[in-house]
């Protein structure tokens, strides 16, 4: 089972947003936190949200899919996406990029051997004037991030565990 | 030791550099805050809510609904989302009467690549936005309202909820607010990653638990929103203006700005600049004002061009941009927009094909792809303005970008496709020299397959 019941108690108080009979409205909630506690989706995971909200899993499957954020394969125990569109790659949003992958030893798109840490460059975080600034497992934004702090960062981290 | 969530907060912004600088001309909307005022309580001490007492005050009667729109309508205050639609005009559509269910939606997944200002004002003022919504709520007759907010910013969401409690509690959210008859709703809702969602009509999508694809308009969502519902949508910025406006009047809040640009705005400058941040400043505002306030630009070198909306507005060459006023008017006679009020800055080391080649890859990318010209287009200029960075542009490409933007711009369902044509005409108008210079230099050597990477992997 991918839902537990802590997990359907979440789902509700989003779904109590919205009009009983538009309960798929909080699809894209429910499905951040079946990653946020399982690091990726499945179709399993996508099955067991479509029917908590009574829709069809390939529409669930749809809004999987559409959304950048989503980890359709697993991923480290953290997933770093550093921004670098246009703005940021004007302060160094690409270093910051390559800085890491040197660091870590994989290339944009890798997870590192000890199955630590996922590379992802991303687009526009909202965050621009931060740059350089990086997106640490969906939910916390760490600005301002230079070659030293990203070591700062990744030690921390493998530390941490 | 330290667990994972201690060492990654070490990182996170405190705000002092983008927005608590201090170098805000006559500010409304950040107005003294500091990071740690950003609750209830605070933004009451700091005249928070009063707009809205004064509203539904019952000695005095209040202010009935077309007091309300009238005087946003007399402050001239435009759309802060990007398309300048003047607000109170936007309001007077709402088909007050309709018997049916009608809904309020704010605009914060703030995704124009440069565009940080509405991040600022969730997370250190986010009372000032529940309050314009609960104004505008009340002016057309709504009693249930979204905010839909980046998915990347997450802790901000997390916030915003956390004000909401805040506010349900003291009564100004919820069944008959300040004991008045008047009833609203207000919940949050995120994102998840896919810049397409800050189109009105998919974010609407996106918010029915759909993929965001843009509908066609008209139907405007005044007419057909959420749920197929009479829906107004504006910007986190917008509402964030509306409580000032109903505490000062409308005449006020116009001639902080400028005829037909009412208010002050934020901006957000990145890039080249000593000090990239959020700037709000009167609209009107000279150009070399605001450049003076972010610092200069960095490293005392010189100013080459500017993106004076966000990555969708059309580049403008540095002796232009230095004539300009920061205004809707101004800019867009200059022939750009103001858009979302980000300020990209380039000095003169930049070099504007590989500009163009990252926002060329970000509008492919971000394509939803139901339209096959901006789906196929897209791609397509990014593979050109590709092969012109890397030394295999040929003599004819330049007059192909040009084919492909005229192919797209105008024929598609939303405007990314307008978005993604207009910068590469401004670069080809301003800077040709740049792309022919790489064209001249390509060499018959390389002309072999290579595969084509992502834009940041070769950074
Ligand atoms: N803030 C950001 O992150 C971004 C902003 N943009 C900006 O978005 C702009 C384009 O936005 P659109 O929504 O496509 O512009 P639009 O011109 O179609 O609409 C502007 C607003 O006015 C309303 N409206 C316009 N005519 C109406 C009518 N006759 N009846 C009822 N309502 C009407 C629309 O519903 C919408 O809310 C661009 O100019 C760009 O600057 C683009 C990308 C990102
Ligand atoms: C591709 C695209 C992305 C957009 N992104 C945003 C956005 O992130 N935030 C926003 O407020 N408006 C965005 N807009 C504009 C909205 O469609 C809409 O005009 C705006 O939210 C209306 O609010 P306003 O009148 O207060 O500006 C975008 C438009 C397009 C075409
Ligand atoms: S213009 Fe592009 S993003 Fe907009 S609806 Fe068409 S394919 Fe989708
Ligand atoms: S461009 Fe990197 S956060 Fe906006």
């Amino acid at each position: 089972m991918n839902v537990t019941e802590a997990m359907k108690a979440r789902f509700d108080r989003e779904v109590a947003k919205y009009p009983a009979d538009q309960k798929q409205s909080a699809v894209m909630a429910c499905l951040a936190i079946v990653q946020q506690e399982h690091g990726h989706l499945t179709l399993e995971a996508e099955k067991e949200v479509a029917d908590h909200l009574g829709m069809p899993p390939i529409a669930v499957h749809e809004v999987s899919t559409f959304y950048n954020m989503y980890n359709q394969q697993p991923v480290g125990r953290y997933k770093l996406n550093v921004c670098t569109n246009l703005p940021c790659q004007l302060r160094g949003g690409g270093v910051a990029l390559h800085h890491l992958e040197q660091r870590l030893g994989v290339e944009m798109g890798g997870t590192t051997a000890d199955g630590c840490f996922t590379l992802q460059q991303s687009e526009c975080l909202g965050a621009c004037a931060d740059a350089p600034v990086m997106l640490v497992n969906d939910r916390t934004m760490c600005s301002f991030m230079t070659n030293d702090k990203l070591d700062q960062l990744v030690e921390g981290l493998r530390k941490a565990e | 030791m330290m667990n994972a969530q201690q060492v990654l907060q070490q990182f996170q912004a405190t705000g002092v550099q983008t927005c608590f600088h201090g170098r805000h001309i006559d500010p409304q909307i950040y107005a003294g805050l500091d990071g740690t005022n950003w609750r209830l309580k605070d933004y009451e001490a700091r005249g928070g809510y009063e707009a809205l007492r004064k509203i539904l005050d019952p000695l005095t009667g209040g202010l009935t609904q077309d007091q309300v729109i009238a005087t946003v309508k007399e402050s001239a205050l435009r759309g802060r989302g990007g398309a300048g639609f003047p607000t109170g005009l936007k309001w007077s559509f709402m088909p007050r009467q309709f018997p049916g269910q009608k809904y309020l939606v704010c605009n914060s997944d703030e995704g124009e690549p440069g565009t940080c200002k509405d991040r600022d004002i969730l997370h250190y003022n986010p009372h000032i936005v529940i309050e314009g919504m609960i104004i505008a709520a009340y002016a057309m007759g709504i009693s249930v309202g979204y905010n839909y907010i980046h998915g990347e910013i997450f802790q901000t969401y997390e916030r915003f909820e956390e004000a909401l409690e805040e506010a349900r509690a003291a009564g100004y959210l919820g069944d008959n607010i300040l004991s008045s008859k008047f009833s609203f709703q207000l919940h949050a809702f995120h994102g998840f990653g896919a810049y397409i969602c800050g189109e009105e009509t998919a974010l609407l999508e996106s918010l029915e638990g759909k993929k965001g694809q843009p509908r066609f308009k008209p139907p405007f969502p005044a007419s057909f929103g959420l749920y197929g519902k009479p829906t107004t949508i504006n910007n986190t910025e917008t509402f964030a203006a509306v409580p000032w406006i109903i505490r000062n009047g409308g005449q006020a809040y116009l001639e902080k700005g400028k005829p037909n640009n009412g208010g002050t705005k934020i901006f957000s400058v990145s890039g080249d600049v000593e000090l990239p941040g959020n700037y709000e400043i009167p609209l009107g505002t000279p150009f070399s004002k605001l450049l003076e306030l972010c610092g200069g630009v960095k490293g005392g070198r010189k100013l080459k061009a500017v993106i004076p909306g966000g990555s969708s507005a059309p580049v403008l060459p540095a002796d232009i941009m230095m004539d300009c006023t920061m205004d809707y008017d101004s800019i867009a006679k200059a022939g750009s927009m103001l858009g979302s009020g980000a300020v990209i800055v380039m000095d003169e080391t930049r070099d504007m094909v590989e500009s163009l080649l990252r926002l060329s890859y970000f509008y492919m990318h971000e394509s939803c792809g139901q339209c096959t010209p901006c789906r196929e287009g897209t791609g397509w200029l990014w593979r050109v303005v590709d092969r012109i960075q890397n030394g295999r542009g040929k003599p004819s490409d330049i007059e192909l970008l040009n084919s492909v933007a005229d192919n797209i711009q105008g024929r598609t369902i939303c405007a990314l496709g307008d978005a993604a044509a207009m910068p590469v005409r401004a670069m080809l108008k301003h800077f040709k020299h740049e792309f022919e210079a790489k064209i001249a230099r390509s060499s018959a050597q390389l002309d072999q397959p290579r595969d084509i990477v992502p834009a940041g992997a070769r950074a």
